[in-house]
This record gives C-alpha cells, sequence and structure tokens, in this order.
C-alpha cells in the first residue's frame, strides 16, 4: 500500500462538473492494498465515472461483500453510504436497501470468491429479481486476503504461484448473468480506463441489474508466468467484442459512425450508449450468439470484452413488485396504519 | 380426575386423515363452542405432509377458561382406521369414541371403560352426494351434526355458522347443510341424546376472538407499520407473511395508483432474507422476517451483523421442534439461547416472549419501536402452538394515538445545523448513538461495517478503539433493560415457592397453579416477556427459596439464562420441562410439583425441620 497521503488542497482550475464538485470531491479513503492492485485501477474509474455523471454522493449507496475488492468501497466517493455487509451477501443487502428506497444510486463492488462461490447463490438471484444497480466484480482468480487459493473464476490448467494447476472448470459470471436474465452484461479489464468508465456510466444508468465482470490482476499471489488472470496474458488475450461510447442526456453524440457501424441506444434516463462493433458479426441483443460466443472464445483462451449482452426491455424488481416510488421510509404512519375502527371491523371474521 | 357427567368442560379429539378436507369442518365445530359463549381451544397435531398421513384435531371446551391442552380425551372422533388402536387408547376412562360404521372393525370392543358410539357416515354420505369429492368432505360435516347431537349443540348456531363461511358458495352451502342434518338425525334416532357431556350457552366469549399467532402477529407489523417483509417458505412460521400480504392488500395499496405502500420479498433462502432485513432497516424502512428455527441457525452471521453494525430488524421465530430439521409440525421452546446469543462473538439479542396470540399482536408492534430505539435486531419468539392454533383472546384494540418510535435519527434539517456527524458516538450516555437515513444529507454519510470499527464509524484494528465500541454495545444492554416490557408477576409475600415460566407455557402454569391451590398449595407465578431481563426478574428470585422453572425444551434453557443473567443460585431453580413436541398441559406441571413437594417434606421430616435454600 502507498503510504504518502495527497494534499487536502484542490488546484483552482480543477474541472468541475455540473453540481459543482471536483473530482477530488468523489475521491474516498487512502487504499490500503498492495501497490499495483487492479482493484485500484477500478476505484479510480469508479471515481471518475461518478463524477462525470454528477451524481451527488450522498444519493449514492456503494455496497460491497468480503475480500480485496470489498474493501474497495472506503476508497471512493467519501460522501456516499457505504455498506461492507458479510461475506457473499452483499446483494441481498442491496435488494434490502432497493425495496426500502429505489431512489438512490446504488453500486456494488465484489470479488470473484465473493460473488461466484459463497456468494453465487446470492448473485444468480439479485440477477432473477432484476434489481436495479451496478455490480462489478472485480475478478483475479485468487484469494488474496487468504494467500493464493485458487478461485472459482481461476482458469482450468492457470498455475498459482507455488505452481499447482488448476484442475476445475472456472464459473463465468457473464455466462452466469446472462443465463440468469440479466440485461446488463459486460467485461472489461482494470488496465483499460478507455473502456471502463464508459461501461460503468452507462451500468450505472442502466435501469435494472448491470454487472461488470472485470479482470483485475492480484500483482501479489496472482500475476506470474502460468496464470491466466495476469497482467501480461490479460493483455495479450484482450479482443474488445465492441466499444460502448456513455453519452449523456445533455450531451448529443459528436463521434461520427459509419453507417451501419454504430448502434445507439437510449436509456432511461435519456443517456445513450453507442456501440460500436470491432470484429465480425457480433449483435450484443441476441442472446444465444452472445453466449455461444462466449463459450468458444473461453475455450480459446480468449477474454472477450466490452458491453457484451444487453436488453433494456426488462422490467425491473421495483417494476415488478409495483412499490411506490416514495421511499418507504418517509411515508407517514397515518397512512400506514389501518386505525383503531378496521381493526375492529377486521375482529368480525375471528368472532 | 373424576370422569362424572360434565358440562362445558370435556375435550374432544379428531383423528383424521391429513388432505381430506376436515379442517373447515372441525372449524367449524370448534367455532360453534365459542359462539355459544363457552370458552374453547383448538389444538392442531398435524403431520409434515399434504395428504394421506394422520392428523388429530383437538377440541377443548373449557367453561373455566384454561387455554391449555387439556392432556386427556372426553370424546374421540376415530375417523382414521390406521390409527383406531391408539385412538382407542387415548380415550379417558368412561370417554366415548365414535367411528364410522360403514365398515366393521374387528378390534372396537377392546375396552370396557369406554363407550363406543358407531355412526355410519361414508354409507350415509355416498347414498346422499353425488360427487366423489362431496361425499368426502360431508363425511367430515356430518360428524359435526353427530356431536352436536351428543353434546346438545346449539343447531342454530351451526347454522348460522354455515350460513357464515359459505355466504359466497350456494353449493357448497346446501351441501352443508344437508350433511349436519345427516349425522345429527341418526345421533337422536340411535342414541340417548346427550351423552353426560353438553355444552351448555353461557356468556363467557364476548369481547374475544379466536386467532392465531402468526396472523395477529402479521397483524402487528401491520399496524406497527413495517414495510418491508422479507421471507423464506418455512414450517410453521410460513402463514405469518401470509397474512401479511393479505392484510397489505387490504390496507396497503394507493387507491388511485394501486402501488402498493410495502414490499414483500421471497428471498431465496433465510440468509438472504435477513441481508434484506438488515439493508430496508439501514435505508429506514421497518422491516422483518418470519423464520423458524433452522433459519434463525442460517440467519446468525447477518444477526450478529445487526449487533455489532447496529441496524434495527424484527425477526418473528416461531419455534418448532429440534434440533436439525427436527419435528416441524410440532411445537417447542428450544431456540432461547440460540437467539439470545445467535451469532459468533460477544453477542447477544434483545427477545421478546409472547404467550397467546394477543401477545403477538401487541409485541409484534413494539419489537420494531425496540429494533429502532435500541438500533438492534428483535427477535419474538413464538411457537408453532401460538403461532398455528386458533386460540381466544380478548379482542385487540388499537391505540390510534400510537406514533412509531424511530429512536434516534438525524433527519436533514438537524444535520443541516450540525458540524459534523459521527455514526457511533454515545452522544447522550445512554450508549445509543445516532443514525441517519442514506440520501438524506450529505453530512449524514457513514460507512457501515460489520469489521472493527471506531466510535466515529472508521475502520480500526486498534484495541482501545475496538473495545471502547463492544463496551459501549454492553452499555447499551443495559438500557435495554428499562426499554423492554417487565414479567407478569403473581405474587403473596407469604409464599416462598415460585413457578417462572415462558410463553406458550402461560395456560398450563395458571390452571397448574388453580389446581394445586385447591389441594392447599400456594404458588407464585411470574412470567418472563422479555430479554434482557429486568430488576424485577432478579428480584422476584432473590423473594423465593424453590423455584420451578417451566419450559418446553429438553435442556432447560430459560433456567440457564436465567442463571447466566443473574447472580441467582442454580440450586433453587429446579427445572420443570416438557419437550414431546405437543402443546403443554397442567397436568404435568402439577404432577412435578406435587412430587416435589411431597420429597421435600420427606426430607423436611427426616432432618426434623424444613430448610429452605435461601434465605
Amino acid at each position: 500500500m502507498s503510504f504518502i497521503t495527497k494534499p487536502a488542497a484542490v488546484h483552482p482550475r480543477s474541472p468541475k462538473n455540473e453540481l459543482g464538485l471536483t473530482i477530488r470531491d468523489y475521491e474516498g479513503g487512502m487504499s490500503t492494498l498492495c501497490a499495483g492492485c487492479g482493484h485500484d485501477s477500478v476505484t479510480g474509474a469508479i471515481v471518475q465515472s461518478v463524477f462525470e455523471l454528477s451524481i451527488p454522493p450522498h444519493r449514492m449507496a456503494k455496497l460491497s461483500g468480503i475480500g480485496c475488492s470489498s474493501k474497495t468501497p472506503a476508497y471512493f466517493v467519501r460522501q456516499s453510504h457505504g455498506f461492507n455487509t458479510v461475506h457473499g451477501r452483499m446483494p441481498s443487502v442491496a435488494t434490502g436497501a432497493n425495496a426500502a428506497n429505489s431512489d438512490l444510486w446504488y453500486i456494488g463492488v465484489s470479488g470473484d470468491g465473493d460473488t461466484l462461490s459463497i456468494g453465487l447463490g446470492q448473485f444468480c438471484h439479485a440477477i432473477r429479481r432484476n434489481l436495479n444497480m451496478l455490480y462489478i466484480i472485480e475478478n483475479n482468480g485468487v484469494y488474496g486476503l487468504t494467500k493464493g487459493q485458487f478461485s472459482a473464476s481461476a482458469d482450468l490448467g492457470s498455475k498459482a504461484k507455488k505452481g499447482a494447476e488448476n484442475q476445475q472448470p472456472p464459473i463465468d459470471p457473464c455466462r452466469t448473468a446472462i443465463s440468469m436474465g440479466a440485461g446488463f452484461v459486460a467485461r472489461s479489464f482494470s488496465g483499460d480506463k478507455q473502456q471502463l468508465v464508459p461501461l460503468i456510466k452507462a451500468g450505472l444508468s442502466h435501469k435494472g441489474f448491470a454487472v461488470i465482470d472485470v479482470i483485475s490482476p492480484c500483482v501479489t499471489f496472482n500475476d506470474h508466468e502460468g496464470s491466466t488472470k495476469s497482467y501480461e496474458y490479460t493483455r495479450q488475450h484482450f479482443h474488445p467484442a465492441l466499444h460502448a461510447d456513455y453519452v449523456r442526456p445533455s450531451e448529443e453524440i459528436r463521434t461520427q459512425y459509419n453507417e451501419g457501424e454504430a448502434m445507439p441506444v437510449t436509456l432511461h434516463d435519456g443517456s445513450k450508449i453507442v456501440l460500436r462493433k470491432v470484429a465480425g458479426e457480433y449483435d450484443p441483443t441476441d442472446r444465444a450468439s452472445v453466449y455461444s460466443h462466449l463459450e468458444r472464445s473461453q475455450q480459446a483462451g480468449e477474454i472477450v470484452t466490452g458491453l457484451l449482452y444487453y436488453n433494456d426491455g426488462l422490467k425491473e424488481m421495483h417494476d415488478v413488485t409495483n412499490v411506490v416510488d416514495q421511499p418507504l421510509s418517509t411515508i407517514d404512519h397515518s397512512v400506514l396504519c389501518p386505525g383503531n375502527d378496521a381493526l375492529q371491523a377486521l375482529q368480525n371474521v375471528w368472532r | 380426575m373424576s370422569t362424572g357427567p360434565r358440562n362445558n368442560d370435556f375435550t374432544i379429539r379428531i383423528a383424521n386423515v391429513n388432505g381430506t378436507g376436515s379442517a373447515s369442518a372441525n372449524t367449524l365445530l370448534m367455532k360453534s363452542f365459542f359462539r355459544m359463549g363457552i370458552p374453547v381451544v383448538g389444538k392442531n397435531y398435524f403431520p409434515s405432509n399434504i395428504q394421506g398421513l394422520p392428523t388429530w384435531y383437538e377440541i377443548r371446551v373449557s367453561g373455566d377458561g384454561y387455554m391449555a391442552r387439556a392432556g386427556r380425551v372426553d370424546i374421540m372422533l376415530a375417523m382414521n382406521a390406521e390409527t383406531y388402536q391408539k385412538d382407542l387408547a387415548d380415550v379417558a376412562p368412561g370417554g366415548y369414541l365414535i367411528y364410522d360404521s360403514t365398515w366393521p372393525r374387528r378390534t372396537l370392543l377392546n375396552r370396557e371403560d369406554v363407550t363406543i358410539i358407531g355412526i355410519p357416515l361414508a354409507r350415509m354420505c355416498n347414498e346422499r352426494f353425488s360427487t366423489a369429492r362431496a361425499r368426502v368432505l360431508m363425511k367430515n360435516v356430518a360428524y359435526v351434526g353427530a356431536v352436536a347431537a351428543l353434546l346438545d349443540i346449539d343447531m342454530e348456531v351451526i347454522a348460522a355458522s354455515l350460513d357464515k363461511t359459505f355466504a359466497k358458495k350456494a353449493d357448497l352451502l346446501a351441501d352443508n347443510h344437508v350433511a349436519i342434518r345427516l349425522g345429527y338425525d341418526y345421533a337422536q334416532a340411535n342414541f340417548a341424546c346427550p351423552l353426560p357431556y353438553t355444552a351448555q350457552r353461557i356468556d363467557k366469549t364476548s369481547q374475544h376472538i379466536m386467532i392465531d399467532g402468526n396472523t395477529a402477529a402479521a397483524l402487528g407489523a401491520v399496524y406497527a407499520g413495517a414495510t418491508v417483509g422479507a421471507w423464506y417458505p418455512i414450517t410453521p412460521s410460513t402463514s405469518v407473511m401470509d397474512a401479511f400480504a393479505s392484510f397489505c392488500q387490504r390496507y396497503r395499496v394507493d387507491e388511485k395508483t394501486g402501488r402498493r405502500n410495502y414490499c414483500i420479498i421471497q428471498a431465496e433462502d433465510e440468509l438472504s432474507a435477513m441481508g434484506m432485513v438488515l439493508g430496508a432497516g439501514w435505508n429506514g424502512a421497518r422491516a422483518f422476517t418470519p423464520t423458524s428455527g433452522p433459519g434463525i441457525s442460517l440467519m446468525s452471521e447477518l444477526l450478529g451483523y445487526g449487533y455489532f453494525a447496529e441496524i434495527p430488524a424484527v425477526l418473528i421465530n416461531v419455534q418448532r421442534c429440534g434440533p436439525s430439521t427436527g419435528m416441524p409440525t410440532r411445537t417447542q421452546q428450544a431456540d432461547i439461547l440460540a437467539c439470545a446469543f445467535a451469532s459468533h462473538g460477544d453477542t447477544r439479542h434483545v427477545l421478546l416472549f409472547p404467550s397467546s396470540p394477543e401477545e403477538c399482536f401487541y409485541f409484534g408492534a413494539t419489537a420494531f419501536d425496540l429494533a429502532e430505539r435500541l438500533q438492534t435486531p428483535v427477535i419474538m419468539l413464538t411457537d408453532l402452538d401460538i403461532g398455528m392454533n386458533d386460540w381466544m383472546v380478548p379482542e385487540l384494540n388499537w391505540d390510534d394515538a400510537y406514533r412509531p418510535d424511530r429512536g434516534k435519527v438525524l433527519d436533514a434539517a438537524a444535520l443541516d445545523k450540525m458540524k459534523s456527524f459521527h455514526r457511533y458516538l454515545d452522544v447522550d450516555a445512554d450508549a445509543i448513538p445516532y443514525r441517519t437515513f442514506p440520501g438524506e444529507h450529505p453530512k449524514g454519510a457513514y460507512f457501515t461495517r460489520g469489521s472493527g470499527h471506531n466510535m466515529y464509524g472508521a475502520y480500526t484494528e486498534d484495541s482501545n478503539e475496538y473495545q471502547e465500541v463492544v463496551d459501549r454495545l454492553r452499555r447499551k444492554w443495559e438500557t435495554a433493560k428499562s426499554y423492554v416490557p417487565g414479567p407478569a408477576i403473581w405474587y403473596s409475600d407469604k409464599i416462598r415457592t415460585a413457578i417462572i415460566s415462558i410463553g406458550s407455557c402461560d395456560g398450563a402454569v395458571i390452571e397448574a397453579r388453580d389446581r394445586l391451590l385447591e389441594s392447599g398449595i400456594g404458588i407464585n407465578y411470574m412470567r418472563v416477556k422479555a430479554f434482557p431481563f429486568d430488576e424485577q426478574v432478579e428480584q422476584f428470585i432473590e423473594a423465593h427459596d424453590r423455584i420451578y422453572v417451566v419450559e418446553q425444551n429438553r435442556d432447560a434453557q430459560l433456567r440457564s439464562l436465567l442463571i447466566l443473567e443473574t447472580d441467582t443460585d442454580p440450586a433453587k431453580l429446579l427445572p420443570l420441562l416438557f419437550y414431546d413436541g405437543l402443546p403443554i398441559n397442567a397436568q404435568g406441571v402439577i404432577e412435578s410439583i406435587r412430587q416435589d413437594q411431597a420429597k421435600g417434606k420427606a426430607k423436611g421430616k427426616a432432618k426434623g425441620k424444613d430448610k429452605g435454600v435461601a434465605a
């Protein structure tokens, strides 16, 4: 970890967002992760995204489970509401929080152990409910805090630091999410902020469950030769399927796209994602073909990245439960309590 | 006990096969007594199964108003050939057994002290009704008719009950009236009606209702303003959420928009249900989860989180027989210790122990006030007996002046005036910190974590900072004592012997005390209503020499908790334990106390004088 505390002073010409805040206002506590940890880059991307989206910090709830990745909510958006839950149970806490107040920005940060092993069930069921949140998996294929055991995302044949070879097939969070019915499934790399920031912004703006599987190498336990989650391996096998540019509601699409190359998708808040194909025929709205493309790529040892699957036609949890928009905590008791007259009338059935 | 003629004091047990539609007939019979003004209680002994296994329904008619299981059967309706032998054996001497004489039974006459009454129920129904379903269902109604004749139940009351129940189902109503008469007329024509047991109209049920505890607890949650219910189906708690959903559908849907002022989520398991409750509570909603033993085990980690991070949550644990899967459809009070200390580390939880559906309603509301006032999970422990059986209780009343105690919450206006906010500071020296709701105000932001934190809410691994927080939590526990409901006490300073009991033991203990008093044994009584124990509990123990701790588990869990949490001498707390899975009855309590008293006297004589254990 770094021991150099950043100065509190802000450069007077630092750019400000629509709320008049600088990017420094979106930072958090000092990271205690290892120097070079991929997770810190993800933290940086989150800070930039939330700053650029001009989200009021206190209107954001940041939740996590347990593990290195789950420590990171302490390192971004200081003035938002953090909830570092128990191991693997962040989705349920986020579900309850969202049930009580659907009018906050929800971002969850988890790891491959937290999501794919101990928390696989909750991850799947949060997707099934189409909980309105951005769920970021900082995926390094290894348990860091307990010093280097394989996680459920470790590839077959990937080698541990001391040479042991992983013998169990990996769980791919993207294919899992697609099969569970997620409407926004992306993969990225902690080392590619250019790709990651638009994905985070789009994921936060998407109405429903958005998952981004971010390959985020563990410099201490899984960055060696033979590992398929190292910086070097990821850089060599990184294949963007398509680019996603994020355009805010107030902005216009400025980039020139060739005919048939770009597909703008308008989100519920008026913002847009412009998808650009990179290689061959890839249709991010065709669930079956996306799934098989990912399957084939994985067998070939390739890491396909970008917004892999998108479907904005799904009802999110709040639509299904049909709960009022007003936070439930703010509804006056007189509205919630039927009162004594109703109670007396009700009791006729028990007389 | 004598077996002579008894008015308004007898027990009927109906032995049947589950899935045959006998529940509504049994309820009809029970309600008939209730509507004749006679106190009554219904106990359902059912299998963990949907169809085809033995089930029993027991109706105790008690003009004196005793609500516990009688522990004897005066009239058996043996409708299940498979259990006939056992059912016959269970009839008290001088009692009656009614069976379906459509088919002859070999072993009919193997008890001379039981009168056997055969009624060809199936034959009559087969002749009278055309569909297979009606034949099966109406057989149950026909036995109600026969019992009505044999016990002199007011047929007008039965007819009115049928009219009320089937007001919207004309076909069924007509069939039911016919079936009732079939049984009634047959019994009148063939037997000397009534039997020595009769139901006589009195006036002891006005201003009372018959309700189960799960329904009452759900209603309490509605009245308290609970808005988020997360749950995983588990016997015997499932009907809590069924009832909550139906009340909310009735009272909580916005008339104009059709939108809901509540959110019910069926979780994938109990861990998730508990996580949802914590998330919702953190966000300021009154949230709860109903569950039973296995659910508590699964929720334990998150319960510890709720305790340490100080998040309000309400759990309703409808206890069933453990350990492990145990007997899901049998009752017990065996989760007391598991709930008191659920989760690893120094964790302790506020518990409420209602003794009846009436208290399920009031405690069901109180639990939310306590959870928010104390910022901690509160577990209300009922059991299958309270939760799923119909009890006669005084009508419920709600004070419309009630306002929820949200505890120490800083709103935007308050935060605006503050220089800074820290989540875990003991500002008022009562060990309860202030909290904020996410999204309310920029100054209200804080980080919630189950890892070591200091009084400002920041992560810590510093010994002193950590200890400061856990010590404050211990002080908060002391504060809790002044908020939880105190015990119910029946006390005479001339008596040095007492019973301490809990929850659904109450009815049996009340009855046992009356009976013991009739035979010259006066006993004081304290019913514990909550954990932590307040000072009255300790004072009551100090004021007695010999105390029977009556509870429904094998390991004397209430007694253990009393010993752990008070300075009492364990030797004077005698465990009286009932854990066969059936609701406790007075007879067991009476016998145990009589035996102990006799032993004490014998010992006293041998020594020359009767010394108390403590002065």
